[in-house]
């Protein structure tokens, strides 16, 4: 359930992610200053906090009429809000040192924007965006706050792992939270891990 | 140029979506009802209590993680022990673990039955459910972010200045402090504001040690949780416009440190290419 919700998270965030760094850096336009700090907002914001707006939009009594509340959907919305910064954080520094020139030779020998993207740009942003992703799928195994009010907690259907282990730490169960405690632990160190070898490899294609 | 708008609209379309619009509408909730309930909200003890707590927590956590940060990045950068790089490893696991297993470790080791916690509490000290444990799982969590602030600013100014200041024959200490130390200034900076957010904020890992007992460990993260609970809504909202609040100051802090922080970096590199 956790495994699911943060795998699609992950993927969604790899695209946008990579999209607005993109936007940031290449693009100019009013108030990108301004956007570019927001970027950092849900790092600031408490996720219980995070957890409440979005169910305030998203939920029973939201002005828009779309409910999502205590559904899948509404797990994926909260984790996409809080890992939001990840991915654009750790693809913009690279996207601004890229050379340009590449891109131009392609261009100049006749490569269409599509393919100059995927064939050159692209694979130098692929160590960035891997490590952002990684960072992002451990927040989001891990993430509770901001999922708390929102998911409803409904066993078998809408409880992460955390919010799981915190009704068992509740109900004194502490050897059946300690398992699945464990269990997230060696996550977090095997996404640890490879962000540690995403980076390395960043730093081998700069050479 | 028509592909570049696109980019751009379905970006700040997507940011809209998720990020702007759910913020903007919990001030508009908050204010809905005018300024009244709002005032009643902010002004009820518990809340009054619950601001100081996390203010309480915020300044006992924020100094030690500096502290140690800054001694850690020392170590990390200029000395070579055995077990360097599980140390390396070791700092980021706060960052990428989940808040409710630190909570339960924390209760695993000094609750009622655990390793420190008989002990503790047969001379009269409480750890979990009161005041020290939230520190402890607020100090926990934001660990790692002054060491990983100041490692990369003490790798680029490496130790020539150092070494000069110490055969002019500075003490240890005096090197320290007067050229490493404001060296590294803007790094620490920025890691303190990145250590406060994170610590004012913190709900996961205080929530399962704190009890949430309204009044005496209820901090303003818990606040939210528990009015909302209770179909406070008001309370809720103004709990968490406060915490919003409290965030926009840290996030404007993070951009005028950073803009500093480059500025020093190229400083240290064009020295070095000097």
């Amino acid at each position: 359930m956790t495994f699911v919700c943060s795998l699609i998270v992950v993927a969604i965030n790899a695209v946008t992610g990579t999209l607005i760094a993109w936007v940031l850096v290449r693009d100019s336009f009013r108030g990108k200053a301004m956007v570019n700090s927001l970027i950092d907002l849900p790092f600031a914001l408490p996720t219980i906090v995070a957890g409440l707006t979005l169910l305030a939009l998203y939920g029973p009594k939201g002005p828009i009429g779309i409910n999502v509340a205590y559904t899948r959907a509404a797990i994926v919305l909260a984790l996409l809000f809080v890992t939001l910064p990840f991915v654009v954080r750790s693809v913009q520094p690279v996207l601004l040192e890229l050379d340009r020139d590449m891109e131009e030779a392609a261009a100049s020998l006749g490569a269409s924007s599509l393919s100059i993207f995927r064939r050159i740009v692209l694979p130098n942003l692929m160590p960035a965006i891997l490590s952002g992703v990684a960072l992002a799928f451990a927040r989001s195994i891990g993430e509770f706050g901001s999922v708390i009010l929102i998911s409803g907690n409904i066993p078998f259907k809408t409880e992460v792992a955390s919010v799981h282990i915190f009704s068992q730490i509740e109900s004194d169960d502490v050897t059946g939270a300690a398992a699945v405690s464990v269990l997230l632990l060696v996550i977090s160190f095997v996404s640890l891990l490879a962000i540690d070898t995403f980076r390395k490899w960043g730093s081998k294609h700069e050479e | 140029m028509r592909s570049s708008l696109a980019l751009r609209t379905v970006a700040l379309g997507y940011l809209a979506l998720i990020l702007i619009l759910p913020i903007g509408l919990i001030f508009f909730r908050t204010f809905e009802d005018g300024l009244g309930p709002v005032w009643d909200a902010l002004t009820n003890p518990d809340t009054i209590h619950a601001l100081w707590l996390t203010i309480l927590i915020t300044l006992i956590a924020v100094p030690a993680n500096t502290v140690f940060g800054v001694a850690a990045a020392l170590m990390l950068v200029r000395q070579r022990f055995p077990g360097r790089s599980v140390l390396n490893a070791v700092i980021d696991l706060p960052f990428a673990l989940s808040p409710v297993v630190v909570g339960l470790a924390l209760i695993l080791v000094y609750g009622r039955t655990g390793w420190l916690g008989g002990w503790l509490n047969a001379n009269g000290i409480q750890v979990i459910f009161a005041l020290p444990g939230m520190v402890l799982a607020t100090i926990f969590v934001s660990l790692p972010f002054v060491v990983r602030e100041v490692v990369p600013v003490l790798r680029e100014i490496g130790t020539e200045q150092d070494e000069a200041a110490w055969t002019l024959g500075a003490s240890p200490f005096a090197t320290f402090r007067r050229v490493t130390l404001p060296a590294i200034r803007w790094g620490i900076t920025y890691g303190v504001v990145l250590t406060t957010a994170r610590a004012l904020g913190e709900f996961g890992a205080v929530s399962v040690v704190s009890g949430k007992i309204a009044g005496r460990t209820e901090t303003l993260t818990l606040r939210v949780e528990n009015e909302f609970q209770r179909f406070d809504l008001v309370g809720a909202y103004t709990a968490s416009v406060v915490l919003a609040i409290l965030a926009f100051a840290v996030v404007l802090a993070m951009n005028l440190f950073r803009r500093e922080t480059d500025g020093d970096r190229g400083a240290a590199r064009q020295q070095a290419v000097r």
